[in-house]
């Protein structure tokens, strides 16, 4: 059974054997406004913990989007690059970024639960 | 400094406004359904802006004044028809822009209205280029709500009638609630609309009138993402100091007659430019991809040569696609040169292209 952890740069990861699958929250879409632009990471490329891994764009601003744990790109997803807007629609779910397989599972420990990301996004608004 | 509210600011609460502070007012950036909603309400509908940060200056005056204003704006004010608006700038010796403007001549002188962050310094530079010979009043009292969209005229008829009859850049004074209200048809968007000049106290009244007529709030957000589809210039970004009109590609904007007599501040730099060329010019910039290339990117050449820089860019709602302004030097600024941009440390493909981006026609009075 596959659980979500949170970090507190607002991306969701969801581990299933050793690929994780890794995006922006709600509440990260919420404080973006609509997401006219998306990056991925390349596929085959090596990201680090709390590396940039991706850039989000609204029509006011770029955003740096990060990875929680470090592991090797094995696919990324189009449909948002090719219409971004998907993210503001779907971000927990359909709307996901990219997978990683994963080099070290302790690297989740460190993360939140659903519970406690909730807790602190609602401190980190206003 | 303590951060001013407009009018408004009750009503922006109400309908949910995310806020930022821009030029030292607390101003409404979008409101629930976000820039692209705003924006797209905008182009279809119809949008109401709170503009009332920007500076409404009022200078009472006759025939002197006008000479005298003369000597400060490259205009043919003479020949300005009462109530006729001209686009306009504020230059120094050497025509950098200090502020771009709206000016229209009213019965007792003129009415200016002024970028917010420029407005205290233009007040000032004004005041003393007229020796303070004249009355001016930078209104405080009033607010300036702007209706854009193509049901504007239909929406703001209904609340203040005949309104719908006045030609693009011009205005008149008009009633709403026993109130005198100085509307002009002009806008920032490059739609059909009207801005409204009115007192504090009914600005709340009026806007929450338009509402209930199907007219809706936007914020900055949008208005900016609208005034550059439409090839606007927004001063601090596309214009400053360190460009002049001729350069920011706003020519038409200079009165002919007054070149050929050269009497105004920054004319000998302007016809100048004018028979010489300039070395960099403002364009339209369109990326080929979906990158958006944001103020400050750099424009290179295909030969990889630095050739200028961008200062505005952002995602076009209506173009569906980026878009962008910058300025190039003159030999690369023809339509359809190739050029690439620097996002990320990666050069993407993008074209020169005339403006705007996005087209609409104003709507030509008779008169």
């Amino acid at each position: 059974m596959s659980e979500v952890k949170y970090s507190k740069e607002h991306e969701w990861i969801k581990l299933e054997g050793d690929v994780a699958t890794i995006g922006i929250t709600k509440h990260a879409t919420e404080m973006l406004g609509d997401i006219v632009f998306a990056e991925l990471p390349e596929k085959g490329s090596n990201v680090e913990k709390d590396g940039t891994a991706g850039v989000v764009e609204s029509t006011k601003a770029a955003s740096d989007v990060y990875t929680p744990v470090s592991g090797e790109v094995v696919d990324t997803n189009q449909e948002i690059v090719d219409d971004p807007s998907k993210i503001n629609q779907d971000p927990e779910n359909s709307a996901w970024f990219f997978k990683l397989k994963i080099k070290d599972k302790s690297e989740m420990d460190s993360l939140m639960n659903k519970d406690d990301y909730d807790k602190f996004a609602k401190e980190t608004t206003t | 400094m303590e951060i001013k509210k407009t009018s408004l600011y009750q009503l922006h609460q109400d309908s949910n406004a995310k806020f930022v502070e821009f030029a030292g007012y607390q101003m409404p950036i979008q409101y629930s359904e976000g820039i692209v909603e705003e924006h797209k309400f905008t182009r279809n509908h119809s949008g109401i802006f709170d503009v009332s940060h920007m500076g409404q200056l009022f200078i009472y005056g006759d025939n002197e004044l006008i000479e005298d204003l003369e000597k400060i704006f490259p205009l043919d004010l003479k020949n300005l028809k009462l109530n006729h608006s001209k686009y306009s700038f504020l230059m120094d010796q050497d025509a950098g822009i200090q502020d771009d403007l709206i000016i229209t001549k009213i019965n007792e002188g003129f009415l200016i209205i002024l970028n917010a962050a420029c407005k205290d310094n233009d007040f000032k530079i004004l005041k003393e280029l007229l020796n303070e010979k004249y009355k001016m009043i930078l209104d405080e009292n009033r607010s300036l709500i702007a209706i854009q969209g193509p049901k504007s005229s239909q929406i703001l008829n209904e609340v203040i009638d005949g309104v719908k009859d006045l030609s693009f850049m011009s205005g008149n004074w008009f009633l709403f609630d026993n109130q005198k209200v100085y509307i002009t048809r002009s806008g920032y968007t490059g739609e059909d609309g009207f801005e409204i000049s009115i007192s504090n106290d009914f600005a709340d009244k009026l806007t929450r009138e338009l509402i209930k007529k199907g007219s809706k709030l936007v914020g900055l957000g949008a208005r900016d993402t609208l005034r550059l589809e439409a090839g606007l210039c927004l001063y601090g970004h596309d214009l400053d100091k360190n460009k002049t009109p001729v350069e920011a590609n706003l020519k038409w904007a200079i009165s002919k007659e007054r070149i050929s007599k050269g009497d105004f501040i920054g004319s000998d730099i302007i016809i100048k430019q004018l028979n010489d060329g300039v070395s960099k010019i403002r364009v339209g910039i369109r990326p080929e991809g979906r990158i958006i290339a944001r103020e400050k990117t750099k424009i290179y050449n295909q030969s990889d040569v630095h050739i200028g820089e961008i200062t505005s860019g952002t995602f076009g709602p209506s173009v569906n696609g980026p878009v962008a302004m910058g300025y190039v030097e003159n030999k690369f600024s023809k339509k359809d040169t190739k050029v690439f941009l620097e996002v990320r440390g990666k050069k993407h493909a993008a074209n020169i292209c005339s403006l705007p981006f996005y087209k609409k026609s104003y709507v030509k009075g008779t008169n």
